[in-house]
């Protein structure tokens, strides 16, 4: 009998020491029956996709509290690209000023979610984007 | 996700691709249907790897030790598997994995893939379908496969049966004595090692464990139709293991006893070698992984044949005290015979 779970990524990249959002979103994901691989904090993009790649997750989530978001993001996905996993969606939290959310959807990001967001959201973001 | 086929996912694998070795895993964990061909192609490659367990208490450092075991040998040029396992919550299916957050140093090597399992309801420490998941990594040519099984309390001991050698991991502080001579985990460990060795409270802990192993030797074990028992002579007296557990201690954040432990797992190994026990566990393990399968597939069959009224009729006669269970087994097996 199949035994399908949502799994999922969660990231830090970059050098900033904020993880409390990202260990709230583990939770709350786990808390939605999903299987959540933390990485924590000071992850560079390689890391990041190297580790997705191993896992074969449905979707990569990243925290982003320091700004670098325009630089680290392009990576990232440009690195996905060359492992073959385009078929990975990218979700991003953190402290993302408005108008860069319209870039990053364009480089293919799924949905960006900001301080405050309902974590029943992002739940159904996820179940809503990954196809079980 | 994108649908590959099993044969496409498998000569990929074969060729070392690492993304197809992730996406066989996924097949095999979620027990797809394709799963069954995967791992029947797969077979013919299997039985190469050294698998070792890791095992022991939440919080004693097993992550770390894998981290520093898995760096030592990647020195002396072995590719190392991982597969770590964490629990999966009983309420809600989900699980947070987080072993390889402490195995970050680990990352850039292509010579390592590390793989997290969440264990999905399965008791005695890894997942059911674990075994399973080894196989495909032994076929993608890893000449060592690390476990680490979730955080194991006292009765975890599952790791034996898929490991070659099983290591226990404690930590100062936790246990004293009277811990150390009670059943279960203990008795599994092929090496015991004292991680967290600059507490002062080390001491202790290695006092206790020697005391407990000064105690009495391990009874040889062999599968007897899949259950582990203690083996015996031809008087019914139990042979015993008069090979020496070795305790070591190291600390894993700084590689200290890492080198020890890497001595003796290969000391270990070439026991297994020379006394021809590592064939023997492999003959127990198959001939339980046979009985444990056989079982699954009759019953289904069985089940698969009675129909749904049958047996809620049944359930009803063993509520109202009707039909006791072992009769209601017996009226399943020979439906012609009429309960009585």
């Amino acid at each position: 009998m199949e035994n399908r779970k949502i799994r999922v990524l969660i990231a830090k990249p970059g050098l900033d020491g904020h993880d409390r959002g990202a260990k709230v979103i583990a939770r709350s994901l786990r808390d939605a029956g999903m299987e959540v691989i933390y990485t924590g904090l000071r992850q560079t993009p390689e890391m990041i996709v190297e580790a997705a790649l191993q896992e074969d997750v449905d979707v990569i989530g990243m925290s982003i509290l320091s700004g670098a978001h325009m630089a680290l993001t392009p990576r990232v996905i440009e690195l996905m690209h060359e492992s073959g996993l385009d078929d990975v969606k990218v979700i991003i939290g953190g402290i993302i000023p408005d108008e860069d959310v319209p870039a990053l959807k364009s480089m293919g990001v799924s949905e960006v979610f900001g301080p405050g967001t309902n974590t029943d959201d992002i739940v159904k973001h996820i179940r809503t984007v990954v196809s079980v | 996700m994108l649908k590959t086929f099993p044969e496409t996912l498998v000569s990929q694998l074969l060729a070392g691709n690492r993304r197809a070795l992730a996406r066989t895993i996924t097949a095999v964990e979620n027990e797809a249907p394709e799963s069954v061909e995967i791992l029947k192609t797969l077979y013919p490659y299997t039985g190469r790897a050294y698998t070792i367990g890791i095992t022991g208490a939440p919080g004693t450092g097993k992550s770390c030790l894998v981290t520093a075991l898995t760096q030592h040998l990647r020195k002396q040029n072995k590719t190392v598997g991982i597969i770590a396992v964490d629990p999966t919550s009983p309420f809600t299916g989900g699980a947070v994995l987080g072993d390889r957050f402490r195995m970050r140093d680990l990352s850039g090597d292509s010579g390592v893939f590390i793989r997290s399992m969440a264990s999905r309801g399965h008791l005695g420490g890894l997942a059911r379908t674990t075994y399973d998941v080894m196989r495909v990594m032994d076929a993608a040519g890893f000449d060592i496969i690390i476990i680490e099984t979730v955080g194991a309390g006292q009765n975890e001991v599952e790791i034996v049966k898929a490991a070659d050698t099983t290591i226990v991991v404690e930590a100062p502080g936790l246990g004293d004595d009277i811990q150390a001579i009670k059943a279960g985990i203990l008795e599994i460990a092929d090496i015991l090692v004292v991680n967290k060795a600059d507490s002062p409270l080390v001491q202790n802990t290695v006092r206790a464990l020697k005391a407990m192993l000064d105690l009495g030797h391990r009874q040889r074990l062999v599968a007897h139709h899949g259950q582990l028992m203690a083996q015996t002579d031809s008087t019914g007296a139990p042979e015993y293991d008069f090979r020496e557990v070795p305790i070591i201690q190291t600390v894993a954040i700084n590689g200290q006893g890492i080198s020890t432990l890497v001595e003796a797992i290969d000391a270990h190994r070439s026991y297994l070698a020379e006394n021809g026990i590592r064939q023997d566990r492999q003959r127990a393990r198959l001939q339980g992984e046979l009985i444990a399968r056989l079982k699954e597939t009759l019953l289904k069959n069985l089940l698969d044949t009675v129909p749904d009224e049958t047996f809620d009729q049944l359930i009803e006669s063993l509520l109202a005290r009707q039909i006791d269970p072992v009769s209601a087994v017996q009226s399943l097996l020979n439906p012609q015979r009429p309960l009585s």
